[in-house]
């Protein structure tokens, strides 16, 4: 029986347009066998919500650069919550003080990875964390 | 003539010329035991394509410079990229910064002021402030220049879709301090075709946006002739992740996009093409950087004066530098320091006119003031202590750095080739075509750090234990509340009717062919905010939408 695959959307929550980074990790999921989705620059929380169900994925990776990932982070881990989708792993990534990612992690941001993470880090993280 | 004699030549024409009416910083520049130092030095050995390859400073196809003394006659601008938070604030760092010795002032919006909204608009929810400082009305704007003249400084803006808006503010709190437009001095970045490759503070798709472009080119010319109306900008297609190449062949191009665009709509390419200036990256690798810049002054000016038949004004290419904020870590940050030293010197050995130098910080948060001035004291020790600045063009002659100059010129006019062959830049990016080469390039180098085949001190290599970082500058959520209060006491302060006629007729020039900025600018007066003006143009030509290239 073959194992199926991990699903993930990658999204780029706020205004900020740096996507380096996010495009990275896609391309290092994809290569990794998992199922990637990339939403493209300027997503709201709503809009990436409504992807994660709509696609059926397993866990949505948030990359932020701005500044905003306290108010924006969070918003959609509620919003998720509210579509009974509370189970879809979220982790962020991006320039994140390490002061506020405890408090990223009480509102439901499953981990946090700063610049400077190898990619078989979050590779692992994800394997070990989704649903299963 | 031989290669001595052409400098002699050179010496008593051009560069006595500009001693003339510009006199050096130096009487004499002197080596350590007293000899004079020269202000350019040439081959020793007659060289039958030195003049075609290299020639003098201030001449085609300036390989050596723009100016013929360059640094001897007066340093590279020291401008430190600032703001945050409110105008307040941020009006009290460029106090600062000039009180530190800085020499010209460059300014950072908010990502919604860069987009075009409005502090009140839910998209803006959790930036304000965050990236750079919250411009919504000219009464901001007024905040943000308070006590300092803007007739006596030289400003840089980080602004591109709305450029049209900040600039008329810009001009508009000019005035109010008594100052004519054609006496102002600075630069806006105004380069949104990189937006479409890599920074993403688009808003109106490609045509309407070229359109917007050219009608600032068009009322700078006659209105604010000291301008610079466009940054074109390889920084941040480099920090994207492309090489060095493809950071000057894509830069490039989208400048050939410029010129086309405004000779189109029917202006002489001598009128803009002086005001135009470029934007790159100061990377790690010294030689290879010094050759990049170099590489791209000489091709610019071939392109200039072989495509479109333009003067030595219009060849030149002029250009701000910033070291790479891509290069800087967050592991072991004060290592950053000896980085953006390194990368200081790449940009002076390689000419540049005005200097950013990043904060050791700038991997984890926006930099504190100490940060700012260690950044600051670094381009100051380079040209007070280093000597580099006593002679134009000092590596010249190095066997290296001539053979990658070749090759950077060489192989970023392969790709303007294949641009052209795609129908110029902008069809290239509709294509995807430049972000695709981009993100490759990026691929590839991250997963050369990754199996360690690229070393970076601290990160993959000589890691330590560390304790997470303190004292991280943060900006707050009230300034949010705050901001939304100011746009709310202005709109009841102002007169709507007014503002309502001034939008009208930003809207009809938007459908229309009249040129834009004069329209936006009475709008701007009459306290229109950012996100209404932009609202009347998002009106007419809608919203790009992002071609998702992975």
């Amino acid at each position: 029986m073959s194992e199926k695959k991990i699903r993930i959307l990658i999204a780029k929550p706020g205004l900020d347009g740096h996507d380096r980074g996010a495009k990275f990790v896609a391309r290092a999921l994809r290569d990794a066998g998992m199922e990637v989705i990339y939403t493209g620059l300027r997503q709201t929380p709503e809009s990436i919500a409504n992807a994660a169900v709509q696609e059926d994925v397993d866990a949505v990776g948030l990359s932020i650069l701005s500044g905003a990932h306290n108010t924006l982070l969070p918003k959609v881990v509620e919003l998720l919550k509210a579509k009974g989708a509370g189970d879809i792993l979220v982790f962020g990534g991006g320039v994140i003080p390490e002061d506020d990612i405890p408090g990223l992690k009480e509102q439901g941001i499953a981990a946090v990875f700063t610049p400077g993470t190898p990619s078989d880090q979050f590779i692992k993280f994800i394997k070990e964390n989704i649903r299963k | 003539m031989s290669i001595s004699e052409k400098h002699a030549k050179w010496r008593d024409g051009a560069y006595k010329k500009t001693i003339e009416k510009f006199p050096e910083r130096k009487k004499e520049f002197k080596s350590s035991w007293g000899d004079t130092v020269e202000p350019v030095y040439v081959p020793g050995f007659e060289d039958p394509n030195y003049e075609a390859k290299l020639g003098f400073p201030g001449e085609y196809p300036f390989a050596r410079g723009v100016q013929p003394t360059m640094y001897r006659g007066k340093f590279w601008t020291m401008r430190q990229y600032a703001g945050f938070g409110t105008a307040e604030e941020s009006n009290k760092r460029y106090k600062f910064l000039l009180d530190q010795g800085q020499t010209g002032l460059s300014v950072a919006f908010d990502l919604p002021t860069q987009i075009g909204y409005d502090s009140d608009h839910s998209m803006s929810d959790g930036e304000v402030g965050k990236v750079g400082v919250a411009i919504d009305s000219l009464r901001d704007m007024e905040t943000l220049f308070d006590g300092i003249p803007l007739g006596k400084v030289s400003t840089s803006m980080t602004i591109n879709a709305t450029a049209s808006v900040l600039l008329s503010m810009y001009v508009a709190v000019a005035e109010k301090q008594g100052f004519k437009p054609d006496e102002l001095d600075g630069t806006i970045q105004n380069d949104i075709l990189k937006e479409y490759i890599a920074r993403g503070t688009y808003r109106f798709p490609p045509k309407p946006s070229m359109r917007i472009i050219t009608d600032i080119f068009d009322f700078c010319s006659k209105s604010v002739p000291k301008w610079n109306t466009i940054s074109i900008s390889g920084y941040h297609i480099r920090e994207a992740g492309s090489n060095a190449v493809q950071e000057v062949a894509f830069t490039l191009a989208d400048g050939l996009a410029y010129v086309d665009a405004a000779i189109k709509t029917g202006l002489p390419v001598d009128s803009f093409a002086p005001r135009l200036s470029f934007f790159f990256n100061a990377h790690n690798d010294l030689l290879e950087e010094v050759a990049k810049f170099r590489a791209a002054r000489r091709l610019w000016a071939k392109l200039m004066k072989e495509r479109f038949n333009a003067g030595p004004k219009s060849q030149m290419l002029r250009f701000h530098t910033q070291t790479a904020g891509c290069t800087l870590t967050a592991q072991q940050p004060d290592n950053n320091i000896v980085r953006v030293a390194i990368q200081t010197l790449a940009a002076v050995l390689g000419g540049t006119q005005s200097l950013h130098t990043n904060s050791r910080d700038e991997a984890l948060a926006l930099p504190t003031e100490e940060s700012v001035r260690i950044a600051l004291r670094t381009q100051q020790i380079v040209a007070y202590e280093s000597g580099v600045a006593d002679t134009v063009d000092p590596l010249a002659g190095s066997y290296y750095v001539e053979e990658l100059t070749d090759r950077i010129e060489a192989k970023a006019a392969a790709y303007i080739k294949r641009i052209d062959e795609l129908g110029g830049m902008v069809s290239a990016i509709e294509k995807g075509y430049p972000q695709q080469e981009i993100q490759d390039a990026a691929y590839r180098y991250q997963k050369e750090i990754e199996s360690t085949e690229r070393i970076v001190v601290g990160t993959n290599k000589f890691q330590i234990k560390e304790q997470p970082p303190k004292n991280l500058l943060r900006v707050d959520r009230s300034i949010q509340v705050a901001q939304i209060k100011k746009i709310h006491a202005i709109k009841s302060e102002r007169d709507n009717d007014l503002v309502k006629r001034r939008l009208a007729e930003v809207k009809k020039a938007a459908g229309g062919t009249d040129n834009l900025m004069p329209k936006i600018l009475d709008a701007v007066k009459a306290y229109a905010t950012l996100g209404e003006i932009v609202g009347e143009m998002v009106g007419v030509y809608g919203e790009h939408k992002e071609s998702v290239v992975l």
